[in-house]
C-alpha cells in the first residue's frame, strides 16, 4: 500500500497535499483500494467551501458508497473535473490524477491535528 | 473462520478476502468491474464452495421435498434441477434452493451457506417421512464456470460430450475428476456448476486444469463481488436481500416457482390467503440514469412519502446505470406510480422497468 511521506492523512482516509496556503485533497491509495470500482465522485459543483470533519461528498463504488470527509477549512479554489468522465483514475492514481478538491486553507493550525504518514500506516495496520 | 479447498489459490493470487456466512471468501480479485465482463463477454469462475450440499434419501424422499419445498419436484425426472424455496406456515421464506433429482429416492437440495444450518434443522424437524437428511457441505467443493466460452471450455477437459439444456446435469469426470456437472448458475449466462469431493489437490487440480484450458479465452477468477453484481442485472433474488423468513414468494415475484396446486406443502396454506386477499407490497425493479446509486436499505419515495425499501442495488457494469430491486406498497406498483431513490436526503427519479436489467 503506497503511503507517501508528504501528505498528511484523516482517520477517514483522505490525504491532502499542502502547497503553500493551498491544500489539494483526495482519498489514499488504502481507501481506494477497499472501496473497489469507483464509479462516480459526487461534490457540488457549486460547493464554495469546506469545513474540517465535515462531508464534502461522496465516492459511489459498485459495491458500497464512502464519504468524504475534510481534512481541514477551507475556500473551494477547484474541483477535479476529470473526475466527471473518468472516475477510475481515483484507483488507478489516488495521489495524482485522482486529487478530488483544492481548497485555500483557512486555518493552517487544523493541519497539526492530522495523522503523518507513520500514524496513518499505524491506522491502516502497515 | 472455515476455507474453502481453494483458499490457497486465492490468496495466492491476491484477492481481497472477506468473512461471508463463516467463510473466508474472495470478493473480488482485480476488479468487479471487470471480473463482471469477463462473465459477460467470455469466462469466469467462481469458488462458491461455501454453498451447502443437503442429500435426502429413501423410498418417501419425494414426498419429503414436494412438502418442504413450493415448486412441485414430481415434474422432475432424474438428471433435472428445478429452482424452488421452502417457507415457514406462515409463508414466508426459509432459504430459495436448488433442488436435483438423482434417483427416484434420492435428491440433492442446494441452500445458501447463510442458511445451512438453520435450512438442515428445518429439513430435520419436518422429516415426518424416515428419510435420511444428510449435510454433506463440508466433503463438496462447488465452481461455477460461467460465461458465453464455459461450454468450450469445459468440454476440452471433460470426458462426455456436454449436451445439457438448461437447468439439467449429468455424472461426469472433468479434469479426471467425478463430479455432479450442472448446467446452472447466478449469473444469466450460458454457465455450468461443478460439485464435487476431494481435499485442496484435487480441487486445485481442477482449477488450474481450467485455466489452462480457458487460457485463450482470457478465463478470469470472479469474486463475489461480480457474483452479486451479475446476478442482479438479471434480477435474481439474493436471500437475505430480496427475500427472508418477512417476505412471502408472491410478493418476492416467485409465484412461477410456487405451485399452489400441488397437493399440499408448508406455507401452502398461509400463501392461498395472500393470493385471494391480494398483495400488500410487491417486489419490483427500478432504473435510473441519475449519478447516484440505490443502496439496500434505501427508501423508495413517491410525492415526498415513503413507499418502500430497495433491498438491492448497485450500479450495472454493463448498462452503467442505477439499478435496483425493491419492495413497494402494491398501489406503487404500477407504471404509472412516480417513484424515487430517497439517497441521501434527496430524491433521484427512477423508472420501473422490467427484469432482467440486462437482456439476454
Amino acid at each position: 500500500m503506497n503511503v507517501p511521506d508528504n501528505l498528511k492523512y484523516t482517520k477517514d482516509h483522505e490525504w491532502i497535499r499542502v502547497e503553500g496556503n493551498v491544500g489539494i485533497i483526495g482519498v489514499t491509495d488504502y481507501a481506494q483500494g477497499e472501496l473497489g470500482d469507483i464509479v462516480y465522485v459526487d461534490i457540488d459543483p457549486n460547493i464554495a467551501e469546506i469545513k474540517a470533519g465535515e462531508t464534502f461528498g461522496t465516492v459511489e463504488a459498485v459495491k458500497t458508497v464512502s464519504d468524504l470527509y475534510a481534512p481541514v477549512s477551507g475556500k473551494v479554489v477547484e474541483l477535479n473535473k476529470k473526475l466527471a468522465n473518468e472516475p477510475q483514475v481515483v484507483n488507478s492514481d489516488p495521489y495524482g490524477d485522482g486529487w478530488m478538491i483544492k481548497i485555500e486553507i483557512t486555518d493552517s493550525g487544523e493541519l497539526s491535528s492530522l495523522l503523518d504518514q507513520e500514524a496513518y500506516k499505524n491506522l491502516i495496520g502497515q | 473462520m472455515k476455507k474453502t479447498t481453494l483458499y490457497k489459490i486465492h490468496e495466492g493470487l491476491g484477492a481481497k478476502l472477506i468473512d461471508f456466512a463463516g467463510y473466508l471468501m474472495p470478493v473480488q480479485y482485480s476488479s468487479i468491474i471487470a471480473e463482471h465482463k469477463a462473465v459477460r463477454n467470455s469466462v469466469g469462475v467462481f469458488d462458491v464452495s461455501h454453498m451447502g450440499e443437503i442429500f435426502i434419501k429413501g423410498p418417501k424422499a419425494l414426498d419429503f421435498v414436494q412438502n418442504i419445498t413450493v415448486n412441485d419436484a414430481s415434474k422432475l425426472t432424474i438428471g433435472r434441477v428445478q429452482y424452488s424455496a421452502m417457507c415457514y406456515p406462515d409463508g414466508g421464506i426459509v432459504d430459495d434452493l436448488l433442488v436435483y433429482k438423482l434417483a427416484d429416492d434420492e435428491f440433492l437440495l442446494v441452500v445458501n451457506a447463510s442458511n445451512k444450518d438453520k435450512d438442515f434443522e428445518w429439513m430435520k424437524k419436518n422429516n415426518s417421512f424416515g428419510v435420511e437428511i444428510n449435510d454433506r457441505s463440508d466433503d463438496y467443493s462447488l465452481l461455477a464456470v460461467q460465461g458465453p466460452k464455459s461450454k468450450e471450455v469445459l468440454s476440452k477437459i471433460c470426458n462426455k460430450e456436454i449436451d445439457l439444456e438448461y437447468y439439467h446435469f449429468f455424472k461426469a469426470q472433468v479434469a479426471g475428476i467425478d463430479m455432479i456437472l450442472s448446467r446452472t448458475g447466478y449469473t444469466g449466462e450460458l454457465g455450468y456448476e461443478l460439485y464435487f469431493e476431494g481435499d485442496e489437490s484435487v480441487a486445485e487440480n481442477l482449477w488450474n486444469k481450467l485455466f489452462e484450458a480457458g487460457k485463450e479465452f482470457g478465463i478470469q477468477p470472479v469474486g463475489l463481488g461480480a457474483r452479486d453484481s451479475l446476478r442482479l442485472e438479471m434480477g435474481f433474488c439474493l436471500y437475505g436481500n430480496d427475500i427472508d423468513q418477512t417476505t412471502n414468494p408472491l410478493e418476492a415475484g416467485l409465484g412461477w416457482i410456487t405451485k399452489l396446486n400441488k397437493e399440499c406443502f408448508i406455507g401452502k396454506d398461509a400463501i392461498l390467503k395472500v393470493k385471494s386477499e391480494g398483495l400488500k407490497r410487491k417486489l419490483i425493479a427500478l432504473i435510473s440514469d441519475e449519478k447516484a446509486f440505490p443502496r439496500h436499505g434505501y427508501e423508495i419515495t413517491s410525492d415526498g412519502k415513503v413507499v418502500g425499501t430497495i433491498t438491492s442495488g448497485t450500479v450495472s457494469p454493463i448498462l452503467e446505470k442505477a439499478i435496483a430491486m425493491g419492495y413497494v406498497d402494491a398501489n406503487f406498483a404500477g407504471v404509472e406510480a412516480q417513484l424515487n431513490f430517497l439517497i441521501r436526503n434527496k430524491e433521484i427519479p427512477a423508472k420501473l422497468t422490467k427484469l432482467p436489467f440486462v437482456k439476454k
